[in-house]
């Protein structure tokens, strides 16, 4: 199996997942200070105030870009994750489709919360 | 899944101990890792005392003197004695290094030796290099050219020539390929680090036109992107050189060229 790999020849991919890792870590830098300093302010905040602070488009905005980031470069670390540490092809596989499909369900529940709350749910 | 624990046939057990005749007032002990594949028994760590006033200064000195005048069963690899051939990498004081340039004063307390990590021994210090020497060919160690034969040498200005400098020095130790966790758990398919700063020797030669085919022959996510900066690969060098920096440069290319 592992001396067929290595006559498979090369994958000719790898460069965009590197890339993308690199660029949502760098994004998330600034994201994560802002969330972070967002939520610090929001401290002891009423439901309200909280409610009325993500109902600003720009907020709206910022916020789904944290979230889609976030999942996106957890999806992407934890492959490189699975590829380095489980050999069997089928372990593999399996692992890795529960770990996106899984991401793909956190971030829509998430993206699609936020956009409720900005299009006047409760 | 990877194994993080030895096989049960594996496990080192306690070994001999053994004292040269000469013991003086400046004694040192040494803890080597036996094996020896033809008596079916588990690794061992020997330790040897040995008198330093009559031995050379560097951990290979004390090595021969142990095999010269102790133990003449124990196996390891030397050659040049002087940092350029490679052959005696092994594992001295928790660290992958060269024993002819790892002096003795600068370990403390005893002074353990092991052969290079995570790879198979053929006997005591001896690893089987077979698997890290195919890879190597599979870069093509070679200048590569599309044009004809030039009437004389292919020459490189001095600022060509100096992007090799850090690079052709490598001996092909594998200090830095078995000290890489990467590499531990992919061997088969991750170059590792000894083979991808060479691989980047010949990417950064501008004699050579094979450039593009070289990238695409590392664009993969095992090949070349099994490395995650560890940087281990680095800090073993004995040569002082830089594998982790020409993975990065080799992986700034491929972004380059998209």
């Amino acid at each position: 199996m592992k001396e067929n790999k290595k006559n498979l020849g090369s994958a000719k991919n790898g460069t965009n997942h590197w890339w993308h890792q690199r660029v949502t870590a760098v994004a998330l830098t600034f994201l994560c200070i802002w969330f972070i300093i967002s939520l610090t302010v929001l401290t002891g905040a009423t439901y309200q105030d909280a409610y009325n602070w993500l109902k600003h488009p720009l907020v709206t905005g910022l916020s789904i870009l944290v979230v889609a980031f976030t999942i996106y470069h957890l999806s992407l670390g934890l492959q490189v994750i699975v590829e380095d540490y489980i050999h069997t092809e089928i372990t593999k596989i399996i692992t890795l489709m529960l770990i996106n499909f899984s991401c793909l369900l956190i971030g829509l529940t998430c993206c699609l919360s936020i956009l409720f709350v900005f299009f006047g749910g409760n | 899944m990877v194994e993080f624990t030895l096989p049960k046939n594996s496990k080192i057990k306690k070994g001999k101990k053994h004292q040269s005749k000469d013991l003086g007032k400046k004694n040192k002990s040494f803890k080597v890792y036996r094996w020896n594949p033809d008596d079916k028994k588990n690794p061992q760590l020997d330790t040897f005392d040995i008198n330093l006033e009559n031995c050379g200064p560097m951990v290979l000195d004390a090595l021969i003197k142990i095999k010269n005048e102790i133990d003449p069963t124990l196996t390891f690899r030397r050659s040049c004695r002087e940092g350029v051939c490679g052959s005696c990498a092994m594992n001295i004081d928790g660290t992958n290094t060269l024993a002819c340039t790892k002096s003795i004063e600068d370990i403390k307390g005893e002074v353990s030796v092991f052969p290079l990590p995570h790879m198979h021994v053929v006997k005591d210090l001896v690893i089987d290099m077979k698997k890290l020497y195919e890879q190597y060919a599979s870069i093509k160690p070679w200048l590569q050219s599309n044009s004809s034969d030039p009437s004389r040498e292919r020459s490189q200005s001095k600022k060509e020539r100096s992007k090799l400098d850090g690079l052709w020095e490598c001996i092909l130790c594998a200090c830095c390929s078995t000290s890489c966790p990467s590499y531990w758990w992919n061997p088969d398919r991750y170059l590792g680090p000894a083979v991808l700063l060479q691989a980047y020797r010949w990417i950064a030669d501008s004699r050579d036109e094979k450039t593009g085919e070289r990238l695409d022959n590392l664009e993969d996510p095992f090949r070349l992107y099994r490395c995650h900066t560890i940087m281990n690969c680095t800090s073993a060098c004995p040569k002082g050189l830089n594998p982790a920096k020409a993975i990065a440069e080799t992986k700034k290319l491929m972004h380059e060229r998209r």
